[in-house]
């Protein structure tokens, strides 16, 4: 079974994101940048499908300007067999990268596809669904448990009331969950080594897809502010300030 | 202009969530419809033809839809698609896992998370965990816009006259998704989005047995029980408890946070709440930036005197 797996470059989640000093967008320069969390786990559980003998290839795969080489590094360091950049100077919406993948998925024909949820930067949890839609691919988004029977998975999907398991057939997208698994690091040998694995470049012009800037970025504020409040001496007091003054409870 | 707004039910009731949704649609501005998917629950659509400002409910009705799959909402959207300039959801798990589905098919670049409608082509909605807001804006013709609950009213429950009409579903003999089950946390308390007050503990609970001592506060005050992502993520509380950019966005009347250091991500999900208590040992917790009342010292004292004098 071949795996592709769609990876972000974001800021790393450490960072605090703050806006530009004229509110146009994210100020990030000298801004730290990783893998996207979420794609990290996705990449994991890959390189897990792979030692437990379930996938024989890992592509990993990404979108953006030359600098997403250094996250397409990480990945093949982390134990992904071959990477493939599409290379674009424009910073795509959703729609375009679904698109983009889209041609990518018909150009690799994996059985299965793992991505993140969401990317912490734009918070828009619309790429997996999109792509799933755009091929007609069954998808099971919010994953915290995957497993592979033959030509089927199973996936335990993380909701607003709890948890729900649905199967599909495969191919099939599966967008990741923060508890699907715990990533690990990579080795310093792996990282080395990673330096010779195949990197596949691609420009976005030659995937024939049209990318268009559908929505604009008007403002970047910061959110406003909550007032500091008090600190209460005793519980005594906190329950009289919350009957008395805050009137809650 | 018309407006489809994808409602969510439990096949037992409409969610509140499509009630805020209802609110949002109305600040668009146009003509309403409710789309709905269910096991032949009569009671969900004649509660949903009565959610004041809707014109029409459409009702899709099948035996699937005991426990919807995703796929299958997009197929019964997308086949009355046409009629329609807005498809809005909530920003819930179902709301997210099937508008960008039904978005990319109409080739719409769909917005997520909007908290506020400054006109129909205009939006505000978070990014980067709420850290920064962004103002957007569309040129599109049709959009797709899903809706964080918690920054719009609720739509008054009774006082419409909806019409409504049955739909024929769409041929569902090629899905290839099967619903085999689910584990829905049972509560007699306050579903956690729906909640006047929450109580909520993180990492400082220290593990699952403690959560208990949040439970006896949240029984005395008809609270929710809520967690931290750091809590969830340590198996103290299951994740459906989760408050924050990646779990649940809440704003009630009165929010309580126990052990909770106010990771931005937590605040993300919280900070609209209209009171907040931070209950925390460390007094340099950047939780206490954000509340109202704080009260320094250990929790395991705190707790039971706190429940003791509710």
């Amino acid at each position: 079974m071949k795996i592709l797996v769609p990876i972000k470059r974001v800021n790393d989640y450490n960072v605090k994101v703050r806006p530009n000093q004229s509110n146009t967008d994210v100020e990030l320069n000298n801004v730290k940048m990783a893998i996207n969390p979420f794609c990290e786990i996705a990449v994991e559980e890959a390189i897990r499908l792979k030692e437990s003998g379930k996938a024989t290839e890992i592509v990993v795969v990404t979108i953006g300007d030359s600098k997403h080489q250094e996250q397409l590094r990480t990945a093949l360091a982390l134990g992904v067999d071959r990477a493939v950049h599409v290379k674009t100077e424009h910073n795509l919406q959703p729609l375009d990268v679904a698109k983009a993948l889209a041609k990518v998925y018909e150009k690799e024909t994996p059985e299965l596809v793992i991505m993140g949820k969401v990317g912490i930067d734009g918070d828009h949890n619309q790429t997996g669904q999109m792509f799933a839609s755009l091929l007609e691919l069954p998808q099971a988004t919010f994953a915290s448990e995957l497993k592979v029977e033959g030509n089927k998975i199973e996936v335990t999907r993380e909701i607003d009331g709890g948890l729900e398991t649905l199967s599909t057939d495969l191919p099939a997208v599966v967008t990741t969950d923060l508890r699907l698994n715990e990533p690990r690091y990579a080795s310093l040998p792996n990282i080395m080594k990673a330096k010779r694995k195949p990197l596949e470049e691609i420009n976005i012009d030659d995937l024939g897809i049209d990318v268009n800037e559908k929505v604009k970025l008007l403002k970047v504020e910061s959110p406003p502010e909550r007032e500091e409040g008090v600190k209460v001496e005793s519980v005594d007091q906190l329950v009289e300030k919350l009957k008395n003054e805050a009137k809650v409870i | 202009m018309k407006i489809l707004v994808l409602g969510e039910h439990n096949e037992n009731e409409i969610q509140q969530a499509t009630l805020c949704v209802v609110d949002a649609a109305k600040k668009l501005g146009g003509e309403i419809d409710i789309m709905l998917t269910t096991n032949a629950s009569d009671k969900v659509v004649n509660q949903a033809s009565k959610i004041d400002s809707v014109s029409k409910v459409l009702h899709f009705s099948n035996e699937r839809f005991q426990n919807i799959v995703g796929e299958d909402v997009a197929e019964c959207a997308l086949s009355i698609s046409d009629d329609y300039d807005f498809f809005l959801t909530s920003s819930s798990t179902t709301g997210k896992n099937i508008l960008p589905r039904i978005a990319a098919k109409l080739d719409i670049q769909q917005i997520s998370e909007i908290i506020e409608i400054i006109d129909p082509k205009t939006f505000k909605k978070p990014i980067y965990a709420g850290s920064c807001i962004a103002t957007v804006s569309t040129s599109q013709k049709k959009n797709a816009l899903t809706i964080r609950t918690t920054s719009f009213d609720k739509a008054e429950l009774g006082s419409g006259s909806a019409v409504v009409e049955t739909k024929n579903c769409p041929n569902f003999s090629s899905r290839r998704t099967d619903f085999v089950k689910n584990e829905l946390t049972v509560s007699d308390r306050p579903e956690l989005t729906a909640a006047d007050i929450i109580v909520s503990g993180g990492r400082g609970m220290q593990n699952a047995d403690n959560f208990a001592l949040l439970d006896g506060i949240a029984g005395k005050l008809n609270a929710a029980v809520g967690a931290s992502r750091a809590a969830v993520d340590s198996g103290f509380a299951p994740n459906d408890y989760q408050v924050g950019q990646t779990g649940k966005s809440v704003a009630p009347n009165l929010y309580i946070a126990v052990g909770i250091s106010g990771a931005i991500q937590h605040l993300a999900g919280m900070k609209d709440s209209k009171t907040i208590v931070a209950i925390n040992k460390d007094e340099e917790a950047p939780i206490f930036k954000v509340a109202d009342y704080g009260l320094v010292g250990d929790l395991f004292e705190l707790l039971p005197e706190l429940e003791s004098k509710l």
